[in-house]
C-alpha cells in the first residue's frame, strides 16, 4: 500500500533536485555554458527576460546567492528587487503565507525564496502564480548550488560521468550536501561522505552514495568539497572541539594530492575545516564557483520561465 | 471517574444489521430494540448491509477547553466524537489553564454537562503547569471526577518525580497515562530519525527518545507495584519493551493512533505539516510492529490523539508547524480502509480494539449489547465510500491527515448512554 500523501507534483519550479532528471541537469548546464560564452563575447547584458520581474525573498543573511541572483536576473534585462525579513513587514510578524500573498499581487514571474525552514519555496508555490526557485531551504535543499557546482567540475575536469567526489564535513546540517549528492548521482558521478559519525546521519546511503568516517577516504577522489563547520555546533556537541575536528578532518596540502582540486560553498572558515595554503591554491577552485554562480542562475531563471524542469519531462514521457 | 454528557431525554429506536461485539463472542444478524436508552430486547433479524457494534471509546482527545475555543471546543469535539461513533472520550488536560487543580476541571465538568454530546471524562495533570516539578492534588483532583492522570504534550522528565507520581498515585484507583518522550533525544526533532530525515535534512526524533522513556516508566510502575497506560506508541522499540513487562506479569497497557498505523515516515516527502505528529510517523518496520501488536493485543487501545489546530498555524513551513491532526471522524473509515479491508487487521480485532479494549484499559464500564445495558451502540456502512473534505468536519478544525482521501466505511448512527447521537 502506497502512503496516500507521499508526494507532491511540482510545476515549473526549481524546488529540490529531487524533483529532476538527468535531461533537466545537463539542459541547464547546457543553457549555463552558453549564456558563459555570449557574455565573454559581446556584452554584459542580454534582453532575453525584459519585462520580466524577478523578486528575491530572502529570510536568512546572504552575500553570494542574493548577489548572484539580483545580478543573473539584471544581465537577462529582467526587473529585479529584494526583499530581506529584516527590515520588512516580516519584523512586524507577518507570516510567510501573507508575505508570499502580498508580493504574489504585483504578478512577479519568478519569486527566489531563501527561508532557514524546509517546505518554505514549496508553501510559496502553492500559494501564488510564480514560478519559484529554491534558494535555500533549512537543511533540506540548495539546488542552484548544486547546479553550479556541476557546472564547476565540468568545466575543470571536462566530464562528470564517472567523476569521484568526496564531501567532508557536517553533513547533517548540509543543504549543499543534500542537494549535491543527489545532483552528483543524477549525473553518473561517485560520492564519498566524510566525517564524524555525529555529522553524517545514517540512512545518507539511500541517496547514491558511500559513507566514511575516515579522511584518508578523499584519497581516491577527483573533487575535494569541504562543507562549512558551523562553529555552534560545539556547544550541540557534535565535536568536542573545533581543535580535534580540525586535525581529523581539516582539509591540509598533505591531504590533498596533485590532480584534485579542492571545492567549498562559502562563507570559509580558514583553518578549521580548510587550510588557507589549500584554500589559496591553483587547485582551489572557490572563486571559480562563485562565477559558476551566476551564469548558472541566469541558466534557472531562464529555464523556469521558458522550458521547465517539468514540462520538459512532461513531453518526453509523451514522445 | 466522571463521564458527563449534557442532559437530555433518553430515546427509543430499533437497529437491525450484523451485530458484532467481540468482546462478547456475538457475531449474528439480530434487532436490537431500545427503550428509554436500554437495551430492551434481542431478536434475531434478517441479514442486513449495516454492522452494529458496541460504540467507540477514545481515551486520548484534546478539546483544547479552556484556552484555545476558536481550535475546538466541548461542544464541537463531542460532536466529532459522535460523527466517529464514539460513545465515550477522554480529554487532555494540556490546556490554557491546565487542568491541575480542582477549581480548573470543575469548571470543565460544568461546561461538559451543558455542552457534551458525547459522555466525556477528563483527565489531570500529574505535575502542576504540567512543569514537571511538583506534583498536582490528586486526591483531591479524584475526587473531582479526574478519569486519569497525565502530563500528555510533554513528558515527565524527571524520574524521581515520575516514582513520586506512582506511589501518591496510588492514593486514588486512577492511572497514569504517559507521554514518553525524553527530551535531550528528541529536541529539534520534527520527522523520524531515518532515511527520510536523513535525505530532507529534518531534525531528527530517533525511536530511542521514546523507547528509552517507555523502558523507564515501565521499570518504575513495576517496582512501585502500579499500573500505567502509555500513550501514542510509534517505535518497534516500545513495543518490545511492553512485550517484555507484559511477559513479567505487568499492569501496563498501551495504545496506537490511526496515523502511526496506516502512515509511515516517507508521508513526510510531501512536507505537509498534516504529516506532523508527536511522536513521529516512524518506518514501515516500526509500523508493522504496531499493527502486530494490535492484533495481538499487547497494545489494546486505538486511541485517535485527536489534536484541532487552526488552520494558520498549520499554513507554514512543515518545521514551524505545531504537531498533531485530527482523528475522531476519521478513525474507524482510516482503519477499516487500510487494515481491514486489504486483511491486515480483522473488523473483530478493530472493533475491539476501538471500544472494550481503552474501556478497560481505564477501567470504566465496557460498552455491551445485552439485554438491560444502557445502550451505547454504533451502527457502521462497511461499503460507504465518501471523501474526506475540509469542510465536512464537525470539528472546529480541518488539520486531518486524510484531507482528499476517499475512504471505505463510514459510521451511520451513534447511540451514546441511552441517546441517539449522531444520524436518523
Amino acid at each position: 500500500m502506497s502512503d496516500p500523501r507521499a508526494s507532491v507534483a511540482p510545476r515549473r519550479h526549481l524546488l529540490s533536485v529531487a524533483d529532476l532528471v538527468r535531461d533537466d541537469v545537463e539542459r541547464m548546464l547546457d543553457t549555463a555554458s552558453s549564456l558563459a560564452a555570449s557574455l565573454d563575447r559581446e556584452m554584459k547584458k542580454l534582453p532575453t527576460l525584459r519585462g520580466r520581474t524577478v523578486v528575491n525573498l530572502f529570510y536568512e543573511s546572504s552575500t553570494r546567492t542574493l548577489a548572484s541572483f539580483e545580478l543573473a536576473a539584471k544581465r537577462l534585462s529582467a526587473d529585479t528587487m529584494s526583499i530581506r525579513s529584516t527590515g520588512s513587514s516580516v519584523d512586524k510578524g507577518e507570516s510567510l503565507k501573507d508575505t508570499a500573498l502580498t508580493l504574489a499581487a504585483y504578478d512577479p514571474d519568478v519569486i527566489v525564496v531563501r527561508h532557514p525552514s524546509i517546505g518554505a519555496p514549496q508553501l510559496v508555490a502553492r500559494l501564488t502564480d510564480a514560478h519559484v526557485v529554491n534558494a535555500g531551504d533549512g537543511k533540506h535543499q540548495h539546488p542552484t548550488q548544486a547546479l553550479l557546482d556541476l557546472y564547476t567540475i565540468r568545466e575543470a575536469i571536462g566530464r562528470l560521468d564517472g567523476v569521484r567526489v568526496a564531501i567532508v564535513g557536517d553533513v547533517l546540517h548540509s543543504r549543499v550536501a543534500r542537494s549535491l549528492v543527489q545532483a552528483l548521482a543524477l549525473v553518473g558521478a561517485e560520492t564519498v561522505l566524510v566525517g564524524p559519525p555525529t555529522l553524517v546521519p545514517r540512512g545518507m546511503e539511500g541517496l547514491g552514495c558511500e559513507v566514511s568516517h575516515d579522511i584518508s577516504a578523499t584519497g581516491d577522489a577527483d573533487v575535494v568539497y569541504v562543507l562549512r563547520m558551523q562553529r555552534e555546533r560545539m556547544g550541540e556537541a557534535f565535536v568536542p572541539s573545533l581543535r580535534e575536528y580540525t586535525a581529523l578532518y581539516g582539509i591540509t596540502p598533505a591531504r590533498v594530492r596533485p590532480g584534485q582540486v579542492v571545492m567549498h560553498p562559502g562563507p570559509m572558515n580558514r583553518g578549521v575545516e580548510i587550510d588557507p595554503r589549500v584554500a589559496d591554491s591553483a587547485q582551489a577552485l572557490v572563486t571559480d564557483q562563485v562565477r559558476a554562480g551566476l551564469v548558472v542562475r541566469m541558466a534557472v531563471l531562464y529555464d523556469v520561465l521558458t522550458v521547465g524542469p517539468v514540462e520538459a519531462r512532461e513531453r518526453a514521457a509523451i514522445a | 471517574m466522571t463521564l458527563v454528557a449534557r442532559n437530555g431525554r433518553s430515546d427509543s429506536l430499533t437497529l437491525e444489521g450484523r451485530v458484532v461485539a467481540p468482546a462478547q463472542g456475538i457475531d449474528e444478524s439480530l434487532r436490537i430494540t431500545v427503550e428509554e436508552g436500554v437495551i430492551a430486547r434481542i431478536e434475531p433479524a434478517e441479514v442486513a448491509r449495516t454492522v452494529v457494534a458496541p460504540a467507540f471509546v477514545d481515551p486520548h482527545v484534546h478539546l483544547r477547553t479552556p484556552g484555545r475555543e476558536d481550535e475546538e471546543t466541548i461542544r464541537s469535539g463531542t460532536e466529532a466524537a459522535a460523527a466517529g461513533g464514539y460513545c465515550a472520550i477522554l480529554g487532555m488536560p494540556n490546556t490554557d489553564p491546565v487542568v491541575d487543580s480542582a477549581s480548573v476541571l470543575g469548571a470543565l465538568v460544568e461546561r461538559a454537562r451543558d455542552e457534551a454530546v458525547v459522555p466525556t471524562g477528563f483527565m489531570a495533570a500529574i505535575s502542576k503547569g504540567q512543569a514537571g516539578e511538583e506534583l498536582t492534588e490528586m486526591a483531591e483532583l479524584a475526587a473531582a471526577g479526574a478519569a486519569a492522570f497525565t502530563d500528555d504534550g510533554r513528558p515527565v522528565v524527571s524520574a524521581g518525580l515520575m516514582r513520586r507520581a506512582l506511589q501518591y498515585s496510588g492514593l486514588t484507583d486512577l492511572r497514569l497515562a504517559l507521554h514518553c518522550e525524553e527530551p535531550s533525544l528528541s529536541r529539534g526533532g520534527h520527522a523520524h530519525d531515518g532515511v527520510v530525515a536523513a535525505e530532507l535534512g529534518i531534525g531528527p526524533y530517533p525511536s530511542t527518545a521514546e523507547s528509552v522513556m517507555v523502558e523507564r516508566d515501565l521499570s518504575l510502575a513495576a517496582a512501585e507495584g502500579r499500573r500505567i497506560h502509555l500513550m501514542h506508541l510509534s517505535a518497534r522499540e516500545s513495543v518490545a519493551a511492553l512485550d517484555a513487562a507484559l511477559a513479567r506479569g505487568a499492569h501496563a497497557t498501551g495504545e496506537v493512533t490511526p496515523h502511526h498505523l496506516v502512515l509511515t515516515d516517507d508521508a513526510v516527502r510531501s512536507l505537509d505539516p498534516n504529516t506532523k505528529m508527536n511522536p513521529p510517523l516512524r518506518s514501515a518496520d516500526d509500523r508493522e510492529a504496531l499493527r502486530d501488536a494490535l492484533r495481538r493485543g499487547a497494545v489494546s487501545c486505538v486511541a485517535t490523539d485527536h489534536a484541532p489546530h487552526a488552520r494558520h498555524e498549520k499554513e507554514v513551513p512543515f518545521e514551524e508547524a505545531p504537531f498533531g491532526v485530527t482523528g475522531l471522524e476519521t478513525a474507524f473509515a482510516a482503519l477499516h480502509t487500510h487494515l481491514v479491508v486489504p486483511g491486515v487487521v480483522s473488523l473483530e480485532t478493530l472493533l475491539e480494539r476501538m471500544s472494550a479494549g481503552p474501556a478497560r484499559a481505564f477501567g470504566f464500564e465496557e460498552p455491551r449489547i445485552e439485554v438491560g445495558a444502557r445502550a451505547n451502540l454504533v451502527a457502521l456502512d462497511l461499503d460507504a465510500e465518501w471523501t474526506v473534505t475540509e469542510d465536512g468536519f464537525r470539528s472546529l478544525s480541518a488539520n486531518s491527515w486524510l484531507l482528499g482521501e476517499t475512504l471505505r466505511g463510514r459510521v451511520v448512527k451513534t447511540i451514546a448512554d441511552g441517546r441517539l447521537v449522531f444520524g436518523e
